[in-house]
């Protein structure tokens, strides 16, 4: 370091020192930098257990240096659900995508939901199923092509996308829900905030808490890096929109 | 005057995608198109240095966590509304 | 304290479990079941284990994967529908090497099927019904003293290999009432340093996971079940033989069936007819070295097997005997339970052959 210099920002030391497999600009691996740099900042390592999905972040105990779960497809919830329940005391998230999450694990994330189940939900919604190879997920946007929707998402057929921040939040016993991007400097710190605002509520022991990623897949998409901020701004947010769509704590304010 | 900053980007870690730079205010970063790391990326470097202003959203948005930021020490303000951070 | 008392055979589980130091419970409502999980139910507010009535079995599985992972003695029980859509959390729990104890309460099948007891998931618990390289410990029992003890022994086999166990019970031993010993409630502390229970700066991070996705590393974990596999099949068969010293004809029987059958050995040697009973009581590892070196003595004539289904562990029978004795087969399915006379009449007309 220079003479005259303070260190402002390093990677954390709870992210393992090896080479992300995930595609560059990725949002994945921006959020597993965050939720790490959040267990590192409130000394959580040793009560913080995790449960990865299948899809790209399958391999997501190979990054992030805190004891982890490998969950069937779709599971994840549930096996959240049972870790948290036997250690009531830990800090447990679930790390899903959107197959995961808002197609074959449908049942599991909305009963864990319904149940209040006091661990964190990460949902990276990409609207993409990218470690298959590119084919249409419950989020991919009306008209959006894919390998499965080559003329593009025909909602006659399969449907709207799903709103899973919006659907979660109409639950009783969900205490925060947010959807959060990482397009540009201000919307990242602001997706790290919601994470560790997700972690705080949990130690409070307030409920559920759900932070939706809109995130990118540049690969599938066909688009860089950059080009692919551009269809999160231009096509994603005005169906997907950043906000927080419920609070607990900011409930009882207004009651 | 602005405070001064710097950066160190890892050239392995690296992947060239761009998105620090873009989000540089002051431009400093930039691709580095006539070298590769041993991944064949081209890799972000810290371009101009001296525009540097050590605000980490390069490091911010950098999803490898490749980037490390300093800052100048800030002198003890005379007046409270001076060297406000 | 340990009691004697007049139970049903999927209560006296539940209360069973109990006393094992089970911590968590999660299950789904089928018959002929249902009653396990009601009667954990009540009996929650006395105790401290968790307990889920999930949205699915399959949710169930999953839970169990999460808290058997996180170090806890943890059960399931289902019948045969529920227990297929339980497969792939079995295979993943056998390759993440999770213990847990699992217990199947087998009904008519397949499809919905009936709400009768049947044997027709055998093949399934056995030979593996979810996909890949790995087996279940299997305990047959026959009666709801066994019931009980087996679900002692299942959460010990489970913590010593690191693996699921199952019973493989049927919905008339669920349903019935008998006299069982209960044993006194042990008390259970877990010493599992593999569970995920937060990485402490004295250790690496641990990881469950049933994912090697390099090839070698997928065999270096199969090598490892297998041995593992090996160590069961060494120190854990069980069985039964009753007369089967002098006897001609053996008959193979489980479970419920194995009732049947030594009623007809009773009535057999009445008449005069040498007939012996062996029962498996642990259905994998299956006692074939045993049976196969009964095959050997020059007296057995022939084996059958009698079982609530087409003719399954019939198969293993086959297997031991290795063709040096013929092996017959009766069974009746649907739900319906062989009476003793239809045995009888069965064995016999083999005999004349």
């Amino acid at each position: 370091m220079k003479e005259g210099y303070e260190l402002i920002y390093k990677r954390p030391g709870t992210l393992i020192d090896r080479r992300m497999s995930y595609c560059p600009g990725c949002f994945h691996s921006t959020i597993h930098k965050f939720m790490m740099e959040i267990v590192e900042e409130m000394d959580i390592q040793d009560k913080t257990v995790g449960v990865c999905p299948v899809g790209c972040s399958v391999f997501a105990y190979h990054y992030l240096d805190v004891d982890m779960q490998e969950a069937a497809h779709g599971r994840a919830a549930a096996v959240a659900t049972g870790i948290k329940r036997i250690l009531p005391d830990r800090v447990v998230f679930s790390y899903q995508g959107d197959g995961d999450l808002a197609a074959i694990g449908t049942a599991e994330t909305l009963h864990a939901c319904n149940r209040g189940e006091n661990f964190t939900f990460i949902f990276i919604n990409n609207g993409i199923y990218g470690m298959t190879g590119g084919q249409m997920a419950p989020t991919t946007l009306q008209g959006q092509k894919t390998s499965t929707s080559p003329y593009g998402r025909d909602v006659e057929t399969a449907g709207m996308p799903l709103k899973m921040a919006e659907i979660v939040s109409t639950f009783e016993k969900v205490a925060y829900v947010e959807r959060v991007s990482c397009n540009t400097p201000a919307n990242a710190r602001k997706a790290k905030r919601a994470i560790r605002k997700a972690f705080e509520y949990q130690m409070e022991g307030l409920g559920t808490t759900f932070i939706e990623v809109a995130s990118n897949c540049p690969s599938n998409w066909k688009l860089t890096p950059e080009e692919s901020l551009k269809w999160l701004e231009e096509q994603v947010f005005p169906y997907y929109p950043l906000d927080v769509f419920k609070d607990v704590k900011k409930l009882k304010k207004e009651e | 005057m602005a405070q001064k900053g710097y950066v160190e980007i890892a050239i392995e870690v690296c992947k060239g995608c761009n998105l620090c730079v873009i989000n540089c205010p002051t431009d400093c970063l930039a691709i580095n198109t006539s070298d590769t790391n041993s991944y064949g990326l081209h890799y972000a470097y810290l371009a101009e240095p001296e525009e540097c202003i050590g605000c980490a959203n390069c490091a911010v948005m950098c999803p490898d966590a490749a980037i490390t930021v300093y800052r100048e020490k800030k002198q003890k303000a005379a007046h409270p509304k001076e060297g406000r951070q | 304290m340990a009691e004697l008392k007049l139970m049903k055979g999927n209560e006296a589980l539940a209360e069973a479990a109990i006393r094992a130091g089970m911590q968590a419970y999660f299950g789904y409502p089928i018959t002929p079941q249902s009653e396990v999980i009601e009667y954990l139910a009540r009996q929650e507010p006395k105790h401290n284990y968790v307990l889920i009535q999930a949205e699915s079995e399959l949710a169930a599985v999953n839970m169990l994967y999460g808290s058997g992972g996180a170090g806890a003695r943890v059960m399931t029980t289902t019948s045969s529908p529920g227990f297929t859509l339980m497969q792939e959390g079995i295979s993943y729990m056998a390759c993440a090497e999770i213990p847990c104890v699992l217990v199947n309460v087998n009904r008519g099948g397949p499809g919905l099927g009936t709400i009768q007891p049947g044997q027709g998931d055998y093949l399934q618990a056995v030979k593996g019904g979810g996909h890949g390289d790995y087996h279940l410990i299997v305990l047959g029992p026959n009666s709801v003293q066994e019931m009980v003890d087996h679900i002692f022994l299942a959460f010990e086999l489970a913590d010593k290999y690191l693996t699921p166990v199952m019973l493989l019970s049927d919905g008339a031993t669920g349903q019935m009432m008998e006299k069982v010993m209960m044993p006194q409630p042990i008390e259970y502390k877990p010493d599992k340093p593999w569970a995920t229970t937060g990485k402490t700066p004295d250790r690496e991070r641990n990881i469950l996971t049933s994912l090697f996705i390099q090839p070698e590393d997928m065999e270096k974990r199969n090598l490892k079940l297998q041995a593992k596999y090996k160590e069961i099949l060494a120190n854990e068969i069980r069985y039964e033989e009753y007369k089967t010293e002098d006897a001609e004809y053996i008959i193979v029987a489980y479970g419920l069936c194995s009732r049947i059958v030594k009623n007809v050995v009773l009535q057999g040697r009445k008449d005069g007819l040498k007939l012996g009973l062996f029962r498996p009581i642990s259905l994998w590892p299956y006692p074939w070295d045993r049976l196969g070196a009964i095959a050997s003595e020059d007296r057995v004539k022939f084996f059958m097997s009698v079982e609530m289904n087409a003719g399954q562990m019939v198969e293993d029978v086959k297997l031991a005997v290795c063709g040096k004795k013929p092996v017959h087969f009766f069974g009746r399915m649907g739900g319906i339970v062989p009476t003793p006379e239809e045995t009888y009449e069965a064995i016999k007309e083999k005999i004349k052959e």
